[in-house]
């Protein structure tokens, strides 16, 4: 495998670009893996990457039924942050930020992780008690996130509308430096390098039909459209689809899927320095590198698979952006497209282990799945490879719909995030 | 757009006017006080989340205010039908014999 440097995109310039090695090889599945990986998102593909790299467990399989990154990996608007109000959700996505940090060298892929900052806009009263309630639970908890006036969000962020004539006039901001974006697609491609190099199978166009469960009820393999393939161990990774998937293992979910959609402008010129969120208007921006604007907002109101979504929320979605930039009002929009969200009652995930021994699950990431892909491949790896709940994900159970123990995350938020 | 169809009303009309209700016919246990944690999760938390004909409530928030019920394919978002809340659970066989005689041949 090429390792990426300046002295190999030179060597490669001079040959005409034409001796680059192929990144991964699109595997056919073997007879039996130590484990096998439902999903070839980023969350998939980095467990796999994890279990090779620091568990040193290699005869994985990584199976998709369809392409690789092309579920909401690919279907996101790159949004990275972690200022999450509870000790629990804080703690999970400030592990992912630390991963996200040395990712591009990890992998030896650049990600283009930007750390920009997210600006998240208060409107009310209400919003501004509860963003400085998010910051000093932050605080606490080693997030950075602090307040700012309008005048000093709009030094921040020039385009934005501070004029206290708006409809929705911005009284204040938070903003996490920290935050940024990531390129979506390398993240799913460095990591599907990354394990590939390390021995894993990455096997797509195979839908998994069923989990399939001994006498014991332990996991024995899955069922695919390629033939049964055995394996100990399954980990589901599955996104919109993992109910589908774990009611053939015979467990139930506390899960809806739900589209979430996504919109990108003409591409222009740099305009746009940062991301900025307003939960009250609803809707998120930030400008791609490749200059479009990348716009979404919440889920339709309805459960749905069909990787598509309702105009009205389009409409919605593009009503408020203009409302919060009216720089924005004659801009073209260029395609919108939706993925299926996995959501649960408390907008926490569910990462580790099952009540079926040898199944393992990431999900329950709702509309906010992407920051946390380090992090959740991380610790699903470590649960996984030793059978025990990482340190970091032990709150994040299943059981916790049972006994109570919620981590509360909808409440907190208000809106769906 | 989705466009509905409510059955007080007896009308056709934009999903804008609707709002999702959730799945249907989940009935609040008779003696809350009988149920174990199990229970109460299944019955708080666990929904089917089926992919195809899909049981659900919706509201006509933006008409007569009723709740009403429904069964859409959550794969195409078409519905097979709607009906008025209280009445019994329509026989999907039925339902999607219908649906396949009113698609056009192909």
């Amino acid at each position: 495998m090429t390792h990426f440097s300046a002295l190999s995109l030179l060597k490669n310039a001079l040959t005409g670009q034409k001796n680059w090695q192929e990144q991964w090889p699109d595997s056919q599945p073997k007879a039996e893996y130590d484990v096998v990986i439902v999903g070839a998102g980023g969350h998939g593909l980095g467990a796999a990457y994890y279990l090779a790299k620091e568990h040193g467990i290699t005869n994985v399989a990584v199976i998709d039924k369809g392409w690789l990154g092309g579920g909401n990996t690919g279907r996101n608007t790159t949004i990275i942050r972690s200022n999450y109000l509870y000790d629990e959700s804080a703690r999970l996505y400030d592990h992912a930020v630390d991963l996200w940090e040395g990712l591009s060298q990890d992998l030896n892929y650049n990600v283009m992780f930007s750390r920009r900052g997210v600006l998240m806009l208060a409107h009310n009263v209400h919003d501004v008690q509860s963003f400085q309630r998010h910051i000093h639970s932050n605080r606490l908890n080693g997030v950075d996130n602090r307040w700012l006036t309008p005048q000093e969000a709009k030094e921040f962020c020039p385009p934005l509308n501070i004029s206290p004539n708006a409809r929705y006039p911005v009284v204040g901001a938070a903003l996490q430096m920290r935050a940024g974006t990531a390129r979506h697609d390398a993240v799913a491609w460095g990591y599907a390098r990354g394990a590939s190099q390390r021995g894993v199978d990455i096997i797509q166009n195979c839908p998994v039909t069923a989990i399939r469960r001994g006498p014991d009820g332990a996991v024995e393999g899955v069922e695919t459209a390629k033939g049964f393939i055995r394996a100990k161990k399954v980990a589901v990774s599955a996104a919109g689809h993992t109910s589908v998937v774990m009611e053939t293992a015979g467990v139930r979910m506390p899960l809806e899927s739900y589209p979430l959609q996504a919109l990108v402008s003409e591409p222009v010129k740099p305009i746009f320095p940062c991301v900025v969120m307003s939960n009250t208007v609803h809707a998120y921006i930030s400008q791609s590198d490749k200059g479009e604007l990348v716009i979404g907002s919440g889920t339709d109101q309805y459960t749905s698979y069909s990787q598509r979504g309702g105009l009205p929320l389009i409409e919605h979605t593009v009503a408020a952006i203009c409302e919060i930039f009216p720089i924005f009002n004659r801009m073209r929009m260029l395609r919108k497209w939706g993925g299926i969200v996995d959501v649960t009652p408390d907008r926490s995930p569910i990462l580790g282990m099952t009540p079926v021994p040898g199944l393992y699950v990431n999900c329950g990431w709702g509309t906010g799945g992407f920051k946390a892909t380090p992090g959740a491949a991380h610790t699903l790896a470590w649960t996984v490879a030793k059978g025990t709940p990482h340190d970091i994900n032990a709150p994040f159970t299943l059981d916790r719909f049972r006994t109570g123990r919620l981590i509360d995350e909808a409440a907190a938020a208000a809106v769906a995030h | 757009m989705l466009l509905i169809h409510c059955p007080y009303c007896d009308e056709t009309l934009p999903e804008l006017e609707f709002t999702y209700g959730g799945e249907a016919h989940i009935a609040r246990p008779e003696n809350p006080a009988d149920k174990t944690d199990d229970e109460w999760r299944d019955f708080l938390f666990i929904r089917t989340n089926v992919k195809g004909p899909h049981f659900e409530r919706w509201r006509h928030a933006h008409g007569c205010g009723r709740f009403f019920n429904a069964v859409r394919d959550t794969v195409s978002d078409r519905f097979l039908t709607t009906y008025k809340a209280g009445e019994p659970r329509p026989d999907l066989a039925v339902l999607l014999e219908d649906a396949a005689k009113k698609e056009p041949s192909k």
